[in-house]
């Protein structure tokens, strides 16, 4: 079985400053991984290098394409790399605004994606637009409303919703309840959850929450700084924390 | 200042020489936005500033112009463009469409149909088809390189979504050679058959500096649904002057207890149907006593 992802010495540098320094790991079809760190510590940046929003100054990001095997994302032709971000990727910001095109309703927020893969049967569109906003939890009769008027929680599973449709392999998601209150987040989780194993998605959760990542993520890697201080199972690192930064993160979570 | 201060066709010849390399690489690319450098012209934006500069661009001392709004000869805008081209350039002028060869438009296509030789010159205001949905330029021209389109079916999805039809009226979204998608400027959906057509059409938005060409017989395909096929509509009227019943027509608000009348929004048509003796419901006697 080949990786579905495999990441090689990334480094992106800010100047002088360092985004994210020599980072490599293989992802494995089905296997969601969850990247931890404090605010700077670079997990945003190497994430945004991941799917192709930033240049890595050095490194490889191959993923195993359905048409031609493993290919290097960055040296991929832009048409192919922004194919591949509306077919076999999907990326869920933290803030549902940046990902949704709040000017047009729900059903076309979720459409676009089948548009934009050349789906031009409104009966059709509209089915499967419907379909999605029930699996995750909209009711159907808010497909004709826009994006504004949801709450901010119904908007970030919209903003799932429409990644989803076109049954991506590859999830990445920066932040996906930063913003929610616990409760909403409690059941954004539970629907992830739910999602991912269902689809059999592979994803990356970028996430300072040390919560989300011990419900979703198979396998933890702990950054600080910019570098990768600790990785492991999710259950391993966070129960037997070696490193130090990782031990101070984890005796930091509020037990209540 | 007298006439002859200004050159031919009041532009000067590298700026001409500038527009025709611009409408050339137009024509050869179909339905691709080419940017230019646009010019001050003496008349407001939004008045046809890009459709002026093409025509000043494509006229020679034989042409004959004609310039219609909406399709009427003798409203402000076309008036005053007319004269200024009579001005400028000397250029003889008619009204009727068949002896045209440079004919400039202001959203609609002419009805009689148009023949080999002829340009069309559209003034655009907005050329950007993507503008309202991505309003970033580079993001649009990028998706244009790319051919990423189903953006525009996104606009498509709402209206049938809000009102059960395709309810874009104008300015409806085009496929031109299958390659680039296309605003045919603010003309009725009713004219994006006439797209394809034996003249050349030309198209220029001064405010937004960009010039686009359909050649002659292009394939231009207008978007839709395969549920929702494309339409070209118009009022279930015929008209109450000529009585064609196929023309587009202009609803004419005449008094204010809910009286209206339908006329064809092409005047030259119109009037040459009238001079062959066709009739309408409100034409002739009764009109000319009712105008008294």
């Amino acid at each position: 079985m080949t990786p579905l992802l495999q990441v090689k010495g990334v480094t992106k540098r800010y100047g002088a400053r360092l985004g994210c320094g020599d980072v490599s790991f293989d992802l494995w079809p089905g296997e969601v991984m969850g990247i931890v760190g404090e605010s700077g510590s670079g997990k945003s940046t190497l994430l945004s290098c991941l799917a192709g929003h930033l240049a890595p100054d050095e490194g490889q990001v191959i993923f195993d394409t359905r048409a031609e095997g493993p290919q290097d994302v960055l040296t991929m032709s832009e048409p192919a790399r922004r194919m591949l971000g509306r077919t076999d990727w999907a990326f869920v910001h933290q803030n549902p605004r940046d990902g949704l095109r709040m000017g047009v309703s729900a059903g076309a927020n979720v459409g676009e994606r089948l548009m934009a893969v050349g789906a031009r049967h409104y009966g059709q569109i509209r089915e499967q637009a419907v379909d999605w906003l029930g699996r995750v939890e909209i009711a159907p009769d808010r497909v004709d409303d826009r994006p504004r008027a949801f709450s901010g929680g119904m908007q970030q599973r919209l903003q799932i919703a429409r990644n989803l449709v076109t049954g991506p392999r590859l999830v990445f998601m920066d932040e996906p309840t930063g913003g929610l209150d616990v409760s909403v987040q409690a059941r954004l989780l539970d629907l992830l959850r739910g999602l991912v194993r269902e689809m059999g998605l592979s994803a990356i959760i970028v996430t300072h929450d040390l919560a989300v990542v011990r419900l979703l993520a198979d396998r933890l890697m702990v950054m600080k700084g910019g570098r990768v201080v600790e990785t492991g199972l999710t259950d391993q690192v966070l129960d037997d924390p070696q490193h130090g930064y990782t031990q101070l993160l984890v005796s930091s979570v509020l037990q209540v | 200042m007298t006439e002859t201060a200004y050159n031919f066709a009041y532009l000067d010849e590298q700026t001409k020489r500038m527009i025709r390399r611009a409408i050339l690489k137009g024509v050869a690319i179909p339905g691709y936005q080419v940017p230019f450098a646009s010019r001050e012209m003496p008349m407001p934006y939004g008045w046809g500033t890009g459709g002026v500069q093409v025509t000043a661009a494509c006229l020679t001392p034989a042409d004959t112009l004609k310039v219609i709004d909406q399709g009427a000869d003798d409203t402000t805008n076309a008036v005053s463009i007319r004269k200024f081209f009579q001005r400028t350039a000397q250029v003889a002028v008619t009204e009727h469409t068949a002896e045209a060869s440079v004919i400039q438009t202001r959203h609609r296509i002419p009805e009689a149909p148009l023949t080999e030789g002829q340009i069309l010159v559209y003034q655009v205001p907005i050329p950007e088809p993507l503008r309202f949905l991505e309003p970033r330029e580079t993001e649009t021209r990028k998706m244009h390189a790319l051919e990423e389109y189903g953006l525009m079916h996104v606009k498509l999805y709402e209206d049938i979504a809000h009102n059960g039809e395709i309810s874009t009226a104008y300015a409806y979204p085009v496929k031109v050679e299958g390659r680039y998608v296309m605003d045919p400027s603010p003309i009725p959906k009713f004219d994006n058959p006439r797209l394809e057509s034996a003249a050349i059409q030309l198209f220029g938005a001064g405010r937004e500096q960009r010039i686009y060409a359909i050649p002659p017989y292009t394939q231009v395909v207008s978007l839709d649904f395969e549920d929702y096929p494309f339409e070209a509509s118009k009022a279930d009227h015929p008209c109450d002057l000529c009585g064609c019943g196929t023309s587009y027509l202009d609803e004419v608000i005449v008094d204010d207890d809910g009286g209206r009348m339908f006329v064809c929004s092409d005047t030259d048509f119109c009037a040459t149907r009238r001079a062959e003796g066709h009739r309408g419901r409100l034409a002739g006697e009764d009109l000319a006593e009712e105008l008294a």
